[in-house]
């Protein structure tokens, strides 16, 4: 069960080897987390999550394999993640995968891939996670998404398009399970430095796994609706969502 | 949306209900949180008029299911438990307001037969016509008889008269395994399993308690302000030697040398004798009805450092050492009674209240959690001290002999959490434990080491409970229901 400041006692990561659900999973586990299932793609990335989660002192850790371009076996890997500690606390949605879009928008297998793991498959996992936290009567999730979905640009629209509709799902799934004990947190880092966006040149406001895990715990304890990281992303995209299309376009961005 | 479960059983093809089963009970989903409301959760609330068959009626509402799981059940009193004692996440809560028969008092012993869901207020109200008060009396008149048992109660009169469960010659338990009728003498297993037990032994319908004869329904009270810490703890030693009632109200705020300064109440009953000519013609007035409600609109993070020095300090230099006054017990025993809502004030957030009783040769502890708390920038609102006399047989009854301090915290600042997990070290290490029925927060590891006897609790509930079938949120939460998904 969640405690009075909101924090989990379990937890299911969906996408449990990137760096943020990492770091994440740290920061709770810290907090006083115990159970802990980790699905991800890859099993030396899961088993090397796994190892850092027990050295953190978590009591139990699972481990679950899955691929995030088989839609329709979602439900199957939420379900699993599910009987594997009984009751979630706390489920992390943090799959994903970044274009390079420059090369990819010409090849529409590659488009529909970026489309499929940011957002089919978090959004057809979701409905499952919903119908057992609706079933729990309590519990949370936290919906990766970024601010590259909040107004998305040229240079990156795949990614930004498929971040965009997981966003606006995820909210409004919050909406949808008012009353049902259950609650949605949507995140929302800037350019986060990790093996993600390995080789890609500093950008402006950087963060790192760590610092975003810790604005996602705060926003968890405030029962947050949206977590900005940094915390300036949410005036400077509120800026930025004001700006005539016209000059929105001609930023160098 | 309300819906009620007989609607629903109506249209779901694949129940297969035999002609002769009752109808499941109206029931509505509800989000429901404890007094301090932290960590809501949902389940299906029934309200039932009998006590008769409340668990099996319970666990129709809940439905088939798809099997998977049990729908945890749990009784719900009048809400006051601070944490998540009275929810069940996705199970059934069973609401014992309209249980509220009030038998006869035996002219003789004081003995009543009560139904679970009659509070404190109603009863004394009751008693107090024929010159009967409880004996034991909360901060609050606002809880139940069969929440007063389950999370057994303590007052002002603990180190004089023990705790509520002390004052109860038998219980009406309905379990998974049928109806029990338990006491001291009948089933003491299961009695004393039951008395702060949380709920989880069963759901308690009915009780027979031992009330306390009284002259009038005033209290004479002596009053004395202490500067620090040590003085205000010595100052209980003695009072209590003496006095049937104490109670000791600490100013957390205060630093340095007067860390721990506050102001100390104990009395008793007054005589009719006592009583000054105004107050003798009707003796045994009842308590005034609350008048005040906090308005629904609270401007967010009222409860900061700021107004809880200023409110702390204003408290301190308002009581005025002096001895004999002649107080109603209304304002004695239930000062929170005087604003109806006023756990609103604490805002979105709500607040913890950290209870904790540690052995004489511990004292040490009391001054120490005070100061951590200020260290932590965790202002504290309200903290009330007191001394325990010897517990009762209760494996998960709260008190021990020793002092207890309770500390109302606005959740909010970042140190709180963190200040709490340290406490919890602190307190178990000296072979104390904090309170249940305020807890929202403690660890399963921390809650075995506070509570060594819960093998003996669990033992019981597998004899009256072997499925499992009674859960609350707390019960998930520290470990008590063994298994529960």
């Amino acid at each position: 069960m969640n405690d009075a400041f909101g924090l989990p006692n379990s937890v299911l990561v969906l996408g449990g080897t990137s760096d943020i659900a990492r770091a994440l999973v740290r920061e709770l586990v810290g907090g006083g987390a115990k159970k802990i299932v980790l699905a991800g793609r890859d099993p030396t990335g899961l088993a090397a999550a796994a190892d850092e989660a027990k050295e953190a002192g978590a009591a139990s850790v699972a481990t679950l394999p899955f691929d995030a371009n088989d839609v329709d076996r979602a439900a199957t890997v939420v379900d699993s993640g599910f009987s594997a500690v009984g009751r979630v606390d706390l489920v992390v949605i943090a799959v994903g995968v970044l274009y390079d879009d420059e090369a990819d928008e010409r090849d529409p297998t590659r488009v529909a891939r970026c489309v499929t793991v940011n957002f089919t498959w978090p959004a057809a996992a979701l409905s499952r996670v919903a119908h057992h936290l609706r079933e729990q009567g309590a519990g949370r999730v936290v919906v990766l998404s970024s601010v590259a979905g909040v107004r998305v640009r040229r240079s990156n629209y795949i990614y930004g398009s498929s971040k965009a509709g997981l966003d606006a799902y995820a909210r409004s799934l919050n909406q949808a399970l008012a009353g049902s004990g259950a609650s949605v947190t949507v995140v929302r880092p800037g350019f986060v430095r990790s093996k993600m966006t390995e080789g890609r040149p500093k950008a402006p406001l950087e963060v790192t796994p760590e610092a975003v895990a810790r604005a996602i715990v705060k926003g968890i304890e405030n029962g947050s609706e949206v977590v900005w990281s940094p915390s300036a992303m949410r005036p400077i995209f509120f800026v930025l969502g004001l700006l005539p299309e016209p000059l929105w376009r001609r930023l160098p961005l | 949306m309300p819906r009620t479960a007989r609607a629903e059983a109506g249209t779901d093809t694949k129940t297969a209900i035999s002609k002769n089963a009752p109808p499941p009970p109206a029931s509505e989903e509800r989000t429901l949180s404890g007094w301090g409301r932290t960590a809501p959760s949902a389940a299906r609330v029934v309200t039932p008029d009998d006590g008769n068959g409340v668990l099996a009626s319970a666990l129709l509402a809940a439905g088939p299911g798809d099997g998977s799981r049990k729908p945890g059940v749990i009784a719900r009193g009048l809400g006051r438990s601070y944490g998540d004692a009275a929810q069940s996440a996705g199970g059934v809560v069973v609401d014992t307001r309209n249980l509220g028969r009030i038998g006869q008092i035996d002219p003789e012993s004081g003995d009543v037969e009560v139904d679970a869901g009659v509070s404190l207020d109603a009863l004394l109200r009751v008693g107090l016509q024929s010159g009967w008060f409880i004996p034991v009396s909360p901060g609050t008149r606002q809880v139940t008889v069969g929440g007063a048992i389950a999370t057994d109660i303590h007052g002002k009169n603990h180190h004089a008269d023990g705790s509520f469960c002390g004052h109860v010659t038998s219980v009406t338990l309905d379990t998974p395994t049928g109806v029990h009728e338990v006491g001291p003498d009948a089933d003491p297993e299961l009695f004393w399993a039951t008395a702060g037990g949380m709920g989880l032994t069963g759901i308690i319908t009915q009780a027979r308690v031992s009330m306390r004869k009284v002259e009038t329904s005033w209290m004479r009270v002596d009053t004395e302000r202490h500067t620090g810490i040590d003085s205000l703890m010595d100052g209980l030693v003695r009072v209590d030697g003496v006095n049937r009632y104490s109670v000791a109200w600490v100013d957390c705020a205060a630093t340095g040398s007067r860390l721990g300064r506050g102001i100390l109440d104990a009395g008793d009953h007054a005589t009719a004798a006592e009583l000054p000519a105004k107050r003798a013609a009707d003796p045994l007035a009842p308590p005034r009805r609350r008048g005040l409600r906090v308005p629904n609109l609270v401007p967010p993070r009222i409860m900061n450092a700021l107004t809880v020095r200023a409110f702390n300090e204003a408290w301190f230099r308002k009581g005025i050492s002096r001895a004999g006054q002649i107080r109603h017990l209304g304002g004695f025993f239930h000062p929170l009674d005087a604003v109806a809502n006023w756990n609103l004030l604490y805002g979105r957030r709500g607040f913890v209240q950290y209870q904790f009783v540690v052995g004489d040769e511990h004292r040490a502890v009391i001054p120490q959690a005070i100061e951590m708390l200020q260290q932590a920038g965790a202002p504290c609102t309200l903290a009330v001290l007191k001394r325990f006399g010897p517990g009762d047989p209760g494996p998960l009854s709260f008190p021990i002999p020793g002092w207890t301090l309770a500390l109302d915290l606005p959740v909010g600042p970042a140190g709180l959490r963190p200040a709490l997990r340290r406490l919890d070290d602190i307190v178990a290490g000296a072979g104390g434990r904090v309170y249940l029925a305020k807890d929202a927060r403690l660890e399963p590891e921390m809650f075995a080491v506070m509570y060594p006897r819960l093998g003996a609790f669990q033992a019981v509930r597998r004899r009256v409970d072997p499925e499992g079938v009674l859960q609350s949120d707390l019960g998930r939460r520290v470990g008590i229901c063994e298994h529960a998904p």
